[in-house]
């Protein structure tokens, strides 16, 4: 399996333009978890900050809205991201032709990570000092503004670290996408390891995760310290 | 605001010009688990425009819970809040309208740290009375000027003493040009070199004209600057008066044991 590891390298990567299908691949999960993302912080904004006012609001628009919460992170925090997948792929969402299957992956992942993203903003939201909303509400400004103005921007920089983690998580999970013939990364390594037999491929896309990572670390290090500039 | 409005609200409140406002039967209880706890007892009182009201009274006795329902940050129970004719605590009323008119400072200063100094004090005058940034910001600087830290508008709040981020803390009330100051024992929670540097711009505040309500423990600054000293207990205001009465001749008896222990 180890014999001749530099032709094994150049067969698996750069052998009939293999490298733009690891290249393919990429793309495809650099999408994938860009747009869950996006889809899972809206939904995670959305449903945090319902929960956090239900808690004192005797509407009762707000109770069911609450409970319809609940239901959403129970069921989706209590059941595997890839069964989650499979049923949205081939229960919910079965007209959809196998070359699309692309948007019904970036929707499972962004409203899986969307349930454990409410509960990290959640948590951001309460950890802000009641005083800041007291504040607010004493100038006069509505509950909405002082929300956005105050209480959203110092929560955004208690949860970035939880933040980060979840997108990392979640990019690490699109590989399971290749169950659905996605071609992400992990897809395309092992279609061409099942023509090449060779730990190369696997191998290399263990390497690209890894940088990936490393990289979105270092971004959220350097973002988290601009955040970080009126604590000096 | 209408003249013909507020004449007619005047009417159903029997609100005299010069009463700022009405606390009519003021009520608040707490739930916790199975213990009712009555934090504030019928308590009714009028401030008048001008005044300097001083409220004192043993911790537990009721006095922020109080001062925090004249601008709703507390729901009463039961009772009537009128603030310049208006029952604030109808569900109806905008109480967003109304606190723009009632600055409020808090023990624990409660500023945005993630602001600089200028954009705690116009953040509200901008987003909420619609100020031009100029105009606000050129507010923000005298106001600043008075208190003696115009060369702070660009720092973050962490970057100042605990007495200067009170002193930011009360010119972000004023920024918004209220008709009546509440201050929550604004100087508890400052070491006690720093208590002087705040009284003093109560002081000066207070020679302006301002009406202001204090739940304080200084009982120095109450007998020196208040016009009308309040002692509450038990949610209950147990004895009022001039400060010269309350302090030297104090009728009630619990009024008496409290001053004995703190003066």
């Amino acid at each position: 399996m180890w014999n001749n590891f530099g032709k094994q390298l150049y067969d698996n990567i750069i052998a009939n333009d293999r490298w733009l299908m690891y290249l393919e691949g990429l793309g495809n999960t650099v999408i994938m978890t860009l747009c869950a993302a996006v889809i899972g912080i809206i939904i995670g904004m959305l449903v945090a900050i319902c929960k956090v006012n239900a808690k004192e609001s005797r509407n009762p628009l707000m109770k069911v809205l609450n409970v319809i919460c609940d239901i959403y992170l129970t069921v989706i925090r209590g059941t595997p991201m890839m069964v989650q997948l499979l049923i949205f792929a081939w229960v919910i969402f079965t007209s959809v032709p196998i070359s699309q299957l692309l948007w019904v992956g970036i929707l499972a992942f962004g409203i899986n990570s969307g349930a454990y993203a409410a509960e990290i903003i959640r948590s951001g939201i309460q950890a802000v000092n009641k005083g800041q909303m007291e504040a607010g509400r004493s100038l006069g400004m509505s509950k909405g503004l002082t929300m956005r103005k105050i209480i959203l921007p110092q929560a955004v920089k208690n949860i970035l670290p939880a933040l980060g983690n979840e997108a990392i998580t979640l990019l690490k999970e699109t590989s399971i996408s290749c169950y659905l013939a996605i071609t992400d990364i992990t897809y395309v390594a092992t279609m061409i390891r099942s023509r090449t037999f060779s730990p190369v491929p696997l191998l290399t896309i263990a390497v690209i995760y890894l940088a990936i990572v490393m990289l979105m670390t270092f971004g959220l290090r350097k973002l988290e310290r601009r955040l970080s500039k009126s604590e000096r | 605001m209408s003249d013909n409005v507020e004449n007619m609200e005047n009417r159903e409140f029997n609100y005299a010009e010069d009463d700022l406002i009405c606390v009519e039967h003021l009520e608040k209880k707490f739930t916790t688990y199975s213990k009712e706890v009555h934090a504030v007892n019928d308590v009714s009182v009028t401030v008048k425009r001008g005044e300097i009201i001083a409220i004192i009274g043993p911790s537990g006795s009721g006095k922020s819970t109080f001062l925090r329902c004249l601008n709703l940050l507390e729901v009463p129970t039961a009772g009537k809040v009128i603030v310049e004719g208006v029952d604030i605590t109808d569900k109806s009323v905008d109480i967003d309208k109304h606190r723009q008119k009632m600055g409020m400072v808090f023990q624990q200063f409660n500023l945005f740290p993630h602001l600089t100094v200028m954009e705690n004090i116009t953040l509200a005058p901008i987003r909420v009375k619609k100020l031009s940034k100029e105009e606000a910001e050129q507010k923000a600087l005298e106001l600043l000027e008075r208190v003696g830290l115009k060369d702070r508008a660009q720092s973050y709040p962490r970057q100042l003493s605990g007495g200067q981020q009170q002193r930011i803390a009360i010119v972000r009330a004023l920024a918004m040009e209220p008709d009546i100051m509440l201050f929550d024992e604004p100087t508890s929670a400052l070491d006690p070199e720093m208590v002087g540097e705040v009284l003093d711009v109560m002081r000066s505040l207070a020679n302006t004209g301002m009406t202001m309500v204090v739940v304080t423990h200084e009982m120095g600054f109450a007998r020196e600057v208040a016009s009308r000293v309040l002692f509450m207990d038990e949610g209950k205001i147990a004895e009022q008066g001039a400060p010269a009465d309350v302090f030297d001749h104090p009728q009630n008896e619990r009024t008496i044991s409290f001053l004995s222990k703190v003066l």
